[in-house]
C-alpha cells in the first residue's frame, strides 16, 4: 500500500485496463485501511494526525482535522525523516497560508528542488530508486497535513517518472542539474505559459461594456481580468464571495489595486446581482474525466443560477488539473475543513460557542463541489477552447503524447 | 415627552388622558417599526409585530372619535398608513390594517342587514349590473356597530394567537421518519412545526447559515435544544448536500399576490437547487403574511442594509473603491413552491389569489 493512488495511476498508465485502487483519505469508516495507514506512517517515522469533532454522518468516510491542532506539534524536533522545507510547506498547507491549486502545485515543486539539491545519493544506491523512495515518506507527511489536490498529484507523477527515467550511469551532480531543469520546465509551461495561452483565448470573449462575475480567488482568473484590462478592454467585474472562506476579498484587493472598477456581495445575494452580468468566470480545482468540475465549493450554486438568468458560464482549467477520476456528487470524494470555521461573533454573542456540547449538533465545512457539465458553456484551457464533455479527449492525447 | 403630556392631560379632561396614552403606544410602535430595519430582522417577529398591530387598532376604534363606519375606516386608513410608511418592508402591519377594514366593511353589511351572499358574490352578472362603482359610502349609523366590530377583531385576535400551533399541528402529515430537511435562516414557525414533528418521529435536519447575519445559527442551536440531529452548513454549500436532502421547508417573510415569496437572502438558491433534484418545497406561512402586493419592479420590491456586514470597515484602503450590496430579500417565484402550509391547512401556490379575495376587500388594496 506504499505508493497507493500514484503507482496505480502510472500502472494505469502503462496498462489501461487496471482497475485503480481507492485512495486512503476516503476510506476513513473502514478500520482495515485505518490501520493499514497507521502502520505504513509508523514505518515511515511520520505522525498520525487524528480526527476532531463529531463528523456528519453522511460524510465519515472523510477526514475532518482541526486547524488549532497541527501535525507538527507531533513531530519529534530535530526530525531525520523529513526534510525540513518539506515541513515548513506542510505546516502552511495545514494552515491555510498556501492556498489555491496553483499556489500549492507550485511551493510543491519547489520544496522538491530544495530536496533534490540537499540530496546525496548514499553508497551502493541508484539515484532513480533511492530518490524516489525518499520522496514516498515526504508525500505521506504533505498528505496527512492537507490531502494533496489534483494538480499536485500530476506534478509528483511527473516527478517520479523523470527521476525514474534517469540512466544509471548518470553522475549526481550531472541528474540533479537535470532533473532540476525538468522541474522549472514543467512549471514554466503548465502554468506560466498555460496562464498567457489561456488569457489569449479568453481575452476574445470579454467585450467592452461586460459585466463580469468571478467567484472567490481564482489565480488564473484574476491573471485574465488584469490582462483584459491591460489591453484596454472596458468591463466592470463583479466578486461573489463567500463564508467561511471569505477569499474574494483578496481577490478583490488585487483586482482594485490594478484600477478594475468592482463591486462586491456574498453568494447568498446572488439572485439579486445576476441580471446585470452579462458572463461568469470560474476557476477549476481539476476537472473530472466525465466532465464534471470540481472547484471551490459554491461554484456549482453559481452555475446554477447563472443558467436559470440565461448567463453564459466560462471556466478556466490549464490542462495539467484534468483528472482521470469520475465522480458525480459532492459527497464521495471531497475534504472537509476545520468545523469551527463556520462559528461567528455578532454584537459579541457566539452563537455556536459550545457545538462540541450538544450532541445532536454538526457543523459541515465543505471545501469542494461538483458542477455537472450541464451548467458550464465553456473550458478554456491552453490547447484551446473545448466543452466540458471533451476532457477525455485532451486526457487521451496527453497520455499518448507521453 | 411624557412628562409634557402629563402636565397636558391634568388641565384637560379625563378622555384626554386615554387619547394621549394611545398616541403614545402607537409613537412607541412606530418607533420599534424602524428600528426593527436594521437587517437582523425585526425586534419581534411577524407574529408578534401583526398582534401589536390589531391590538393598536382595537384600541383606535374603542377611544377614536367617529359615528360612521366610513368615518372609522378613514382613521383606520391614515393609521394603516403612519404604520406602513415606518417600515414599508414590515408587510403585515399593512395586511393586518387590510383585515380589520374588511371586518367594519362585513359588520356594516351586516347592520344594514344585507345577506352576505349577495355581497361576496363576485359573479359576471354583479359586475355587469353595478355599473362599476359602489353605491356604499358607509354613511349610516348603526347603534352596535362598534360593539360587533370589537369582537370581530378579538376574534381576529383569538385566531393570531393560535397561528404558530395551527400550522405545527399539521407537522406530522408532512414529515416522515429518518428524512433528511433543509431550511435556511431562521423562521419561528418552521421552528414550531419541526419541533412538533420530532416529538414523534426522528429526522435530520440541515441548517443554511444565511450569511451575512447567520441567523441559521440560532435555529441550528434551538433545533438541536429540542434533540432534533441538526447540521448548520454554509450558504455555498447548499447544492452540493441538496441531492441527500428529501424535502425543503422554509419559512417567509410575505407571501405575495402571485403566490411568489419575499424571503430571507438565499431562498431562490434553495429554491432552484430544489427544483433542480425534484425536491418538493413546503414554505410555512400564516395567513397574515399575505399581502396584495405582486412583485415590482426592484426599487421597491428590495431592501438593503449597511454594506458594513459584508464588507467591515477594516478592510481600509479598498472601501471607497469598490460597490459593495446587502440586499436583504429575494423573490421566489412561484413555480418553484410546491406547497404552502398555512394555518387554514395545505394549498397550491396557485390558489393564493383566491384566498385574497376572502381576507381582503379590492378596494383597499392600496392604502
Amino acid at each position: 500500500s506504499g505508493l497507493g493512488m500514484f503507482s496505480t495511476i502510472i500502472c494505469g498508465f502503462l496498462s489501461p485496463l487496471v482497475v485503480k485502487r481507492l485512495p486512503e483519505h476516503v476510506q476513513v469508516d473502514d478500520p482495515a485501511v485505518v490501520k493499514r495507514l497507521a502502520k505504513k506512517l509508523e514505518r515511515q517515522q511520520i505522525p498520525l494526525r487524528s480526527d476532531y469533532g463529531y463528523k456528519v454522518s453522511l460524510f465519515s468516510h472523510l477526514h475532518q482535522y482541526s486547524r488549532k491542532a497541527p501535525l507538527t506539534q507531533l513531530l519529534s524536533i530535530p526530525s531525520t525523516v523529513i526534510h525540513p522545507s518539506i515541513v515548513r510547506l506542510g505546516l502552511q498547507y495545514s494552515q491555510g497560508i498556501v492556498a489555491g491549486s496553483n499556489a500549492r502545485s507550485v511551493a510543491l515543486l519547489h520544496a522538491f528542488k530544495q530536496v533534490i539539491r540537499d540530496y546525496t545519493t548514499p553508497p551502493n544506491e541508484e539515484l532513480s530508486r533511492d530518490l524516489v523512495n525518499k520522496l514516498k515518506p515526504y508525500i505521506s507527511f504533505l498528505n496527512q497535513c492537507r490531502p494533496l489536490s489534483a494538480s499536485m498529484g500530476n506534478a509528483i507523477k511527473y516527478i517520479k517518472k523523470e527521476i525514474s527515467n534517469i540512466p544509471s550511469q548518470c553522475k549526481e551532480e550531472e541528474a540533479k542539474t537535470k532533473l532540476l531543469k525538468c522541474i522549472d520546465r514543467y512549471i514554466e509551461e503548465k502554468i506560466v505559459l498555460a496562464a498567457k495561452a489561456i488569457s489569449k483565448y479568453a481575452i476574445e470573449k470579454i467585450s467592452d461594456g461586460d459585466v463580469i462575475l468571478v467567484y472567490g480567488c481564482s489565480s488564473l482568473v484574476n491573471h485574465i481580468l488584469c490582462e483584459a484590462f491591460e489591453k484596454s478592454r472596458k468591463f466592470r467585474v463583479i466578486v461573489v464571495d463567500s463564508r467561511p472562506r471569505l477569499e474574494g476579498r483578496e481577490a478583490l484587493r488585487r483586482l482594485v489595486q490594478r484600477g478594475i472598477s468592482c463591486t462586491y456581495v456574498l453568494i447568498s445575494a446572488l439572485s439579486y446581482i445576476l441580471p446585470e452580468v452579462s458572463k461568469v468566470f470560474l476557476g477549476a480545482h481539476a476537472l473530472l474525466a466525465n466532465g464534471y468540475v470540481m472547484s471551490r465549493v459554491g461554484t456549482s450554486q453559481i452555475a446554477l443560477v447563472a443558467r436559470t438568468f440565461n448567463v453564459p458560464v466560462l471556466v478556466c482549467c490549464e490542462t495539467y488539473k484534468f483528472c482521470e477520476r469520475v465522480q458525480t456528487d459532492s459527497f464521495v470524494s471531497n475534504e472537509l475543513d476545520d468545523p469551527d470555521d463556520l462559528m461567528v461573533t455578532r454584537k459579541g454573542k457566539t452563537q455556536l460557542e459550545n457545538w462540541q456540547d450538544v450532541s445532536s449538533l454538526g457543523l459541515l465545512n465543505l471545501v469542494y463541489d461538483v458542477t455537472p457539465p450541464d451548467f458550464v458553456d465553456l473550458v478554456i484551457t491552453d490547447l484551446g477552447m473545448i466543452p466540458c464533455t471533451s476532457v477525455p479527449v485532451v486526457l487521451r492525447v496527453k497520455n499518448l503524447d507521453q | 415627552m411624557g412628562s409634557a403630556i402629563e402636565a397636558k392631560t391634568h388641565k384637560n379632561m379625563p378622555g384626554a388622558d386615554k387619547e394621549a396614552d394611545l398616541t403614545e403606544r402607537i409613537e412607541a410602535f412606530l418607533a420599534d417599526l424602524k428600528r426593527g430595519g436594521c437587517g437582523t430582522g425585526p425586534i419581534r417577529g411577524s407574529g408578534e409585530t401583526a398582534r401589536e398591530t390589531t391590538a393598536l387598532l382595537r384600541k383606535v376604534t374603542a377611544q377614536a372619535r367617529w359615528s360612521s363606519a366610513g368615518d372609522l375606516m378613514e382613521i383606520i386608513r391614515k393609521e394603516g398608513r403612519r404604520m406602513t410608511a415606518a417600515q414599508p418592508s414590515e408587510t403585515t402591519v399593512g395586511n393586518m390594517v387590510l383585515r380589520v377594514l374588511k371586518i367594519i366593511r362585513e359588520e356594516y353589511a351586516r347592520s344594514r342587514g344585507s345577506s352576505e351572499e349577495t355581497d361576496q358574490q363576485e359573479s359576471l352578472h354583479k359586475l355587469l349590473t353595478s355599473g362599476g362603482l359602489s353605491e356604499e359610502n358607509f354613511r349610516q349609523h348603526f347603534v352596535h356597530l362598534k360593539a360587533n366590530v370589537i369582537e370581530a377583531i378579538n376574534e381576529l385576535l383569538t385566531e393570531l394567537e393560535g397561528t404558530t400551533d395551527n400550522i405545527a399541528m399539521q407537522a406530522l402529515e408532512h414529515i416522515h421518519s429518518n428524512e433528511v430537511i433543509m431550511t435556511v435562516g431562521r423562521s419561528r414557525t418552521v421552528e414550531a412545526f419541526l419541533k412538533d414533528a420530532a416529538r414523534k418521529r426522528k429526522f435530520h435536519v440541515i441548517v443554511a447559515e444565511c450569511a451575512p447575519f447567520c441567523q441559521g445559527h440560532e435555529m441550528a442551536t434551538n433545533l438541536s435544544k429540542a434533540s432534533i440531529e441538526t447540521t448548520v452548513i454554509a450558504d455555498a454549500a447548499i447544492f452540493a448536500v441538496m441531492s441527500r436532502v428529501n424535502k425543503v421547508i422554509i419559512g417567509t417573510q410575505t407571501v405575495l399576490a402571485n403566490g411568489g415569496l419575499r424571503a430571507v437572502n438565499g431562498t431562490h438558491t434553495v429554491a432552484l437547487a430544489a427544483r433542480h433534484h425534484s425536491t418538493p418545497l413546503i414554505v410555512c406561512a400564516p395567513m397574515f403574511k399575505l399581502s396584495p402586493q405582486f412583485p415590482n419592479e426592484e426599487d421597491t420590491f428590495h431592501k438593503f442594509v449597511s454594506p458594513h456586514e459584508v464588507l467591515p470597515f477594516t478592510e481600509g484602503e479598498i472601501l471607497s473603491k469598490v460597490n459593495v450590496h446587502c440586499p436583504v430579500f429575494d423573490y421566489v417565484p412561484p413555480e418553484l413552491i410546491t406547497l404552502f402550509i398555512s394555518n387554514i391547512g395545505g394549498n397550491a401556490p396557485s390558489y393564493i389569489y383566491r384566498l385574497m379575495s376572502e381576507l381582503y376587500h379590492p378596494e383597499d388594496h392600496d392604502l
